[in-house]
């Protein structure tokens, strides 16, 4: 395997070689990946609690939050989960559908076992007897993991067995109730949330989801305790995470930072200047590259300039390029990605997509503007999922951010210049729905 | 009166409730399907629609339960009270009367369940509801098969009527359930008319930035670091 | 006991008879969809909201517990 987790952090001084100093990416060479003895060389063997709820409060100290954008309290959904009368049921949620983030893949491709791991450890804490690996749709990911399994059922270090469920390659696979909804067996469509998943989720049962990345770390709390865990990261905010980093000369990578690293260190941005920066993925929030280059990866921070971490996508704008543009085929995409199943979302988001088309075009009619505004309003809310909110988050943000832009197209003019938005897309996006608009099967 | 006399009454009674149920179900039909399809009656609000579609409903309940008494407390005929719940139990034109008991019991359950819509959820009102498509013909069917009177002059007219409706609004409301795909369906008209790029937002492609969605992707690019683009594409 | 509406966006295909019966908590918006306030029903409009949450063709309103 090629340089797959070169590791672009600043660990903090006192971390030397040893066990304590492999996180989720090793540094410095590949990891194991799917050989369980390479695996348990490098991280030790499963480390079992003995009892349930046992690793759950070691969590809690470590204040082990979701990775997968969410950023909730683990300790807190672990405990619902456990008290919520029934077997319970763990899925580890490893969909990814966000387009811009490759985290969850690389480290199921590197390090499966620590997920693997962090799965039976869970499982055991909240007393479940079934578990699922919710995968992104590749097949080489897939006979991967297969294979993970196999040579674990075959050491039998596993408790229980964990089946293999493919999600759809949608946007909103990983949303949760979409997840519950795929692994019973039907469609991932998001659902309308009464109960919650916690107390009623697959098959009845009162539902673990968990990121993949957050599965693994607990699986490292399991074998080095909470006080180890807090080596890193902030005092509020502690450990490390996985980002995906879009630096502006086109490179990306996913590193594994402690959480408060410098956000201009992650993204190079001395060495490659940018005109903004996006954080959170296509639901998350624009920021001047100014203003940027000043913030720690901390929530902390983000939240003060109206983002978040989210799942640590982060995209630095390079300066020749029409952000209206890149946002304008993101929105495009965001809409068609709609599940289509509430009135405003399906109604208002390509509107949006559209009126937004037409800003990020030349001489935009002035009345999209308006528009925008309202359409913005009716939608963010009123759906059964945060589809449209996190829409109009993006949307809300890029105008603010990039108002510099549209001022320069209501005037006939563009930063991309002659190129224009025809230039090749920088953020990046899968290929465009086969058919047009989807269909039912496209959620299976 | 003579046992004759009454007992002619009460049969006349049978048949002409029998008749006004028929309408009555037909109207109710026709109106749930107007619910259905969101359409409007000129003058009424859509809550009106609604309750014109319940209020028709619950009367034609009325006139039925007079219909089966009266024909039940007919003597010139044996029917017995269980027939006209229990098909296929009657002594006299077992098969007729059975298409009645059928009729009953179906539109017994769809009242049933509205009665109590808001308690029992929406799926299992839902997939009850679905049996007036099924509740109606076998009413039809139990009138026609039953009344000779029906199936000549007048009342023949009036049945033929009230079912041509009916066909016609099911083709009307299957029709449009086709071509609809839900309430606004992604590929619909888009009233976004003064964007130029509104027609074909939802069918333009986005070309691919070489995203990892095709399992072509070697393994190397899957896992790993993506390498800046040689011809400078990122600037 | 404040109680408030709530509609159940995947099951609402936009009939309208929250806003013809509950304008003071229920509007349209440009296509149909009811913008539902979260203000809690005052006791003179609970039987219409009553009526609105059995009445709804969709079965996608509810009401609940405000607060």
């Amino acid at each position: 395997m090629s340089d797959t987790a070169t590791m672009t952090t600043s660990w903090p001084a006192g971390a030397a070689a040893g066990p304590g100093a492999y996180r989720l990416l090793p540094p410095g060479g590949p990891g194991p990946g799917a050989d369980l003895a390479a695996h348990v060389q490098v991280y030790g063997p499963l480390p079992y609690a003995g009892r349930a709820r046992r690793l759950t409060e070691e969590i809690r100290s470590a204040g082990l939050t979701g990775r997968g954008g969410a950023g909730f309290p683990a300790a807190v959904k672990w405990t619902a989960v456990a008290d919520s009368p029934g077997r319970p049921v763990v899925v580890a949620n490893g969909a990814e559908g966000e387009p811009a983030s490759r985290k969850d893949r690389q480290l199921l491709w590197v390090s499966p076992h620590l997920v693997l791991d962090g799965l039976q450890l869970a499982a055991e804490a909240v007393g479940a007897r079934r578990a699922f690996l919710y995968l992104h749709p590749h097949e080489q990911l897939h006979r991967l993991l297969a294979g993970a399994l196999a040579q674990r059922s075959e050491a039998g270090c596993d408790r229980i067995v964990v089946a293999l469920v493919a999600a759809p390659p949608r946007f909103l696979a990983g949303e949760e109730s979409a997840l519950v909804s795929r692994v019973a067996g039907g469609l991932a469509l998001p659902a309308f949330k009464r109960p919650r998943v916690f107390e009623r989720g697959v098959g009845g049962a009162p539902t673990l989801v968990q990121n993949v990345e957050t599965l693994a770390h607990a699986a490292l709390i399991a074998r080095h305790g909470a006080a180890w865990f807090r080596q890193a990261g902030t005092a509020a905010e502690p450990g490390s995470m996985l980002v995906t980093a879009h630096r502006a000369d086109g490179a990306s990578r996913v590193s594994e930072v402690p959480i408060g690293a410098p956000l201009a260190g992650v993204l190079e941005l001395g060495r490659e200047p940018a005109q903004a920066v996006l954080a959170g993925g296509y639901h998350g929030t624009w920021i001047p590259a100014a203003q940027a280059a000043t913030l720690p990866l901390t929530n902390a921070a983000l939240r003060q300039v109206g983002a978040s971490l989210g799942a640590g996508v982060l995209a630095a704008l390079p300066p020749g390029r029409c952000g209206l543009a890149e946002n304008a085929r993101v929105l495009r995409y965001l809409a068609a990605e709609s599940a289509g199943q509430c009135g405003p979302c399906l109604n208002g988001l390509p509107r949006i997509a559209a009126a937004f088309t037409e800003l990020s075009g030349p001489a935009p009619d002035p009345r999209c503007l308006p528009d925008l505004e309202r359409w913005a309003g009716l939608v963010a809310g009123r759906g059964a999922c945060h589809h449209p909110d996190g829409t109009v988050r993006l949307v809300r943000s890029a105008l603010g951010v990039f108002r510099g832009e549209v001022e320069l197209h209501l005037r006939g003019r563009c930063t991309a210049g002659a190129g224009g938005p025809a230039a090749a897309p920088f953020l990046p996006l899968p290929a465009g729905p086969p058919a047009g608009a989807l269909s039912r099967d496209d959620w299976r | 009166m003579s046992g004759i006399t009454q007992s002619t009454a009460l049969w006349y009674a049978s048949r002409a409730t029998g008749v006004v149920t028929l309408v009555l179900l037909t109207l109710v039909v026709l109106l749930g399907i107007v619910v259905n399809r969101q359409g409007r009656l000129p003058g009424l609000p859509r809550f009106a629609v609604t309750g014109l579609h319940r209020s028709i409903s619950l009367l034609a309940v009325a006139f039925l339960a007079i219909h089966v008494i009266t024909a039940i407390a007919d003597q010139y005929v044996t029917i017995q009270l269980i027939a006209a719940v229990v098909p296929f139990a009657s002594s006299y034109e077992p098969f007729q009367i059975g298409l009645g008991a059928v009729a009953l019991d179906l539109i017994a359950a769809l009242i049933v369940t509205s009665l109590l819509r808001a308690r029992i959820g929406r799926r299992l009102w839902r997939g009850v509801h679905w049996l007036a498509y099924v509740s109606y013909p076998v009413a039809v069917l139990h009138s026609v098969t039953s009344a000779k009177d029906l199936q000549s002059g007048g009342l023949l007219v009036l049945t033929l009527v009230c079912v041509l409706a009916v066909a016609a609004a099911v083709c009307y409301r299957i029709a449009a359930a086709r071509s609809a795909g839900g309430p606004a369906s992604p590929g619909g008209p888009l009233d976004a008319g003064i964007y130029r790029t509104a027609a074909d937002h939802h069918s333009a492609r986005w070309p691919a930035t070489g995203g990892d969605g095709q399992d072509t992707v070697p393994a190397a690019v899957l896992a790993g670091d993506r390498p800046a683009p040689r011809n400078g594409a990122g600037r | 006991m404040a109680v408030r509406m709530r509609v159940n966006p995947i099951a609402c295909t936009g009939h309208g008879l929250c806003a013809e019966l509950l304008p003071e908590r229920v509007t349209l918006d440009e296509w149909g969809y009811p913008v539902v306030s979260a203000k809690p029903v005052p006791p003179g409009l609970a039987a219409l909201a009553r009526r609105a949450v059995t009445d709804c063709p969709a079965l996608a309103l509810m009401l609940e517990r405000a607060g």
